[in-house]
């Protein structure tokens, strides 16, 4: 009895964070789904890869991948270098998903942009369960991902309506978050500096190859005023 | 390709977005100290990942474009505005997506 209360609490305080991904993932989803059934492919396929891949950009890339010669280097080479962003979103939930046991294997397995996002910013109220919190954002957001994946391959060419923009609900949270990170900051270094070299790295390199020389000067930058930034954060 | 082949492309697909989920936490296991400078960068990184999001996301808008990455411009405006002013997550992001659709599918 117990325990189902636990974990009927921990689900209602997630859910209501999940709301604007269900319509992100939904759009997104289908939109997916839609373009593997255009590329020649049964709904299976989306729906395999949604569910094990589980990361939206690279899914897409992947279509392509199925559709060229085979390249198991080059093919494992790109998705390391698309995804290679986790790599700094572990390092931020190391403490935060200490101590949760089993849980840990599938909130590290489901950790998309979106769903770190959530579990690192959400302010998780002290009577909720954080492991159950966790596991429920994380579980919401695959199975709207999963599931708009396999309906868009499923639906095919049926479908036809006017949701041009949707996909915006996706930009909108991360700024929302992301101005909940600031409002939380007395000095704004680390937002400045994420801010200041994407935006650099993307002018100069272009959408499709910013990502790792953005991590790279994020990380340099960060360790060279590890000074002035822990002072400002308080955390020396 | 063959079924095995796209198996196996999207299995690889798989294992490299995981190595990338799972390696800190095989690095920098439970139980034993974290180095200083991993516990530092785990307070730092997420301002600036965040910020690093927000640029992600938006990285397909074409200034060049006809409508001049304007849509983007004002909706996102519209979403910091609100956020300041009302601090309600869900209302901030419902708002601004509305105007972004309203923006791109009547105006631009």
């Amino acid at each position: 009895m117990a325990t189902t209360g636990i974990k009927r609490r921990a689900f209602q305080a997630a859910f209501p964070y999940t709301i604007p991904i269900f319509a992100g993932f939904w759009f997104l989803g289908i939109a997916y789904g839609l373009y593997m059934h255009v590329s020649g492919f049964s709904f299976v396929y989306p729906m395999i890869m949604s569910a094990v891949i589980f990361g939206g950009s690279l899914e897409f890339v992947a279509v392509s991948m199925l559709l060229s010669p085979f390249a198991p280097l080059q093919t494992f080479l790109v998705a390391v270098m698309i995804q290679a962003r986790h790599l700094f979103y572990g390092i931020a939930m190391l403490d935060r998903f200490a101590g949760l046991g089993w849980k840990r294997w599938y909130l590290i397995y489901g950790m998309c942009d979106e769903t770190f996002s959530l579990n690192y910013s959400a302010e998780i109220p002290k009577d909720v369960d954080r492991g159950w919190f966790m596991i429920f954002v994380t579980l919401l957001n695959q199975l709207y991902w999963v599931s708009g994946a396999t309906l868009g391959g499923l639906l095919g060419g049926f479908i036809r309506f006017n949701t041009d923009g949707l996909e915006f609900v996706l930009t909108a949270m991360f700024v929302v978050i992301f101005l909940e990170q600031w409002m939380k900051e007395q000095k704004h270094y680390t937002a400045l500096i994420g801010m200041g070299v994407s935006v650099l790295c993307l002018v100069i390199f272009g959408p499709d190859s910013f990502l790792i020389p953005s991590m790279i000067g994020i990380l340099l930058l960060l360790i060279g005023f590890k000074k002035p930034i822990e002072k400002a954060g308080g955390w020396s | 390709m063959t079924l095995l082949e796209q198996i196996i492309t999207i299995g690889l697909c798989a294992l490299g977005t995981m190595l990338t989920r799972f390696l800190p936490f095989w690095i920098f296991r439970e139980g034993r100290p974290t180095p200083p400078l991993i516990i530092y960068l785990g307070k730092a990184l997420p301002a600036a990942v965040f910020a690093l999001l927000v640029v992600y996301s938006l990285r397909n808008v074409d200034l060049a474009a006809p409508s001049h990455g304007l849509p983007e411009a004002i909706a996102v405006g519209v979403t910091i505005l609100l956020h300041f002013w009302k601090r309600q997550m869900l209302l901030s992001i419902a708002a601004g997506t509305a105007c972004y659709m309203l923006l791109t599918q009547l105006v631009f």
